[in-house]
């Protein structure tokens, strides 16, 4: 039993049109609408919305669903078009991202660890969003990708294990860095949220982890043997803090 | 679950190609990754996977310059149409999460728990993002009709 003198709040209001209220406090703010007309017309109002809403879209779902959209032929060939050919990703890259980096190059920093996280959470952004040619290696080729990245960037490249974290190695790509090459590594979860682990030559021989927040990117960086690690993913401090720490542990075991 | 899909990605996108677009992506997503399912709700799965992608959209546009529809251009609108319009033209005014939890809640009947998880925020920030969501399509719609009476 709730007690009816207590007044019923605006979040109790919507709890109420949406279904959402516990059965027994239904009756009180039944009660309180009656006797509160703005309230009541508020809650009318927002039944028509729904009305509205279903009467604009429902038409939509009672269509026939379009044959692109058949799942036994998604189902059939998702590779072709999944990782296409690497010479379009390179022209998207030195098409939209080439110049970006020279550009910046140009410009004065304050300090190069701090450069290079933002050139991290750039190349982050750039290619979080990417959905057909988002990494030049797929993490199909995980052996691949370590052998080269390592023999490029000149220190030990691995591709951290972040599956206890939900993430899958989609790949990774060669980027220039502030200092000479960098190794970029992109992992995604089932629902397809991303999250990206770059790696420069870093003067910094070693620090502590630090936490850098860009719109709605954070990036958490740290220095190890004279290789910076930037882990770049959304806004949610926590779910990044606990990937970064998995990968932080990974490369203090390699040795880095 | 195709159909209600569509229907939700139509009217986050207000955009027939872009929505099934992004069905598509969604669906390949998920078929390719269905190994990582852990189980669970496969509906709030493929929603999730759907509004993250629109997220991603819509921040690689934002780097673009826009470009916006002059008209809704999804004329197949039952009710009346000044009715689809209104409500259209409302949810266009709302910020991306917003639009998400009360298309999610109103539209596609997920609970406040789903919607949550969906979004990886408390369940708090669905109940204030809701709230201010109603609020402002309310304003929206009102300050909208006074207007287009006139005209007639």
């Amino acid at each position: 039993m709730t007690d009816p003198r207590i007044p019923v709040t605006e979040d109790e209001l919507h709890a109420y049109i949406d279904n959402e209220l516990p059965a027994e406090r239904r009756g009180d703010v039944e009660a309180w609408l009656s006797t509160h007309p703005d309230d009541a017309e508020r809650v009318r109002s927002w039944r028509e919305m729904a009305e509205a809403l279903h009467a604009r879209y429902d038409s939509v779902a009672d269509e026939p669903v379009p044959p692109r959209l058949s799942i036994d032929r998604l189902a059939q060939q998702p590779r072709k078009w999944m990782y296409g050919a690497i010479a379009a990703t390179l022209a998207a890259f030195i098409a939209g991202g080439g110049t970006g980096w020279l550009a910046r190059g140009a410009a004065a920093s304050p300090s190069m660890f701090q450069n290079f996280t933002v050139d991290a959470l750039d190349a982050h952004k750039l290619y979080v969003v990417e959905v057909r040619h988002p990494v030049e290696v797929p993490g199909s080729e995980r052996a691949h990708l370590q052998q080269w990245l390592t023999k490029r960037c000149g220190w030990d490249v691995r591709a951290p294990e972040l599956g206890a974290t939900g993430l899958k190695l989609v790949g990774g790509r060669l980027l220039p860095g502030p200092t000479g090459p960098a190794s970029f590594l992109m992992y995604e979860s089932a629902s397809g949220e991303r999250f990206t682990v770059y790696t420069a030559r870093a003067k910094t021989e070693t620090t502590q982890m630090r936490y850098v927040k860009q719109d709605n990117d954070g990036a958490l960086f740290w220095a190890d043997n004279g290789v910076g690690y930037v882990v770049s993913g959304g806004s949610d401090r926590d779910r990044l803090t606990q990937v970064a720490r998995l990968v932080y542990d990974q490369t203090e075991k390699t040795g880095g | 679950m195709i159909p209600a899909l569509r229907r939700y990605a139509r009217a986050l996108t207000r955009d027939a190609d872009t929505a099934d677009d992004l069905v598509q992506d969604t669906l390949v997503r998920a078929l390719r990754s269905e190994r990582l399912f852990l189980g669970g709700d496969v509906r709030s799965w493929l929603y999730t996977i759907l509004t993250n992608l629109n997220k991603n959209r819509r921040r690689s546009l934002a780097r673009r310059p826009q470009f916006m529809p002059l008209l809704d251009n999804n004329p197949d609108a039952s009710g009346t149409e000044a009715e689809g319009r209104d409500i259209a033209r409302a949810l266009a005014t709302l910020v991306e999460e917003q639009r998400s939890v009360l298309l999610l809640v109103m539209l596609e009947g997920l609970s406040y728990r789903e919607v949550a998880d969906i979004q990886g925020v408390p369940i708090g920030t669905i109940m204030s993002r809701l709230a201010r969501a109603r609020a402002h399509v309310k304003a929206a719609i009102e300050g909208e009709r006074p207007a287009l009476r006139r005209v007639k």
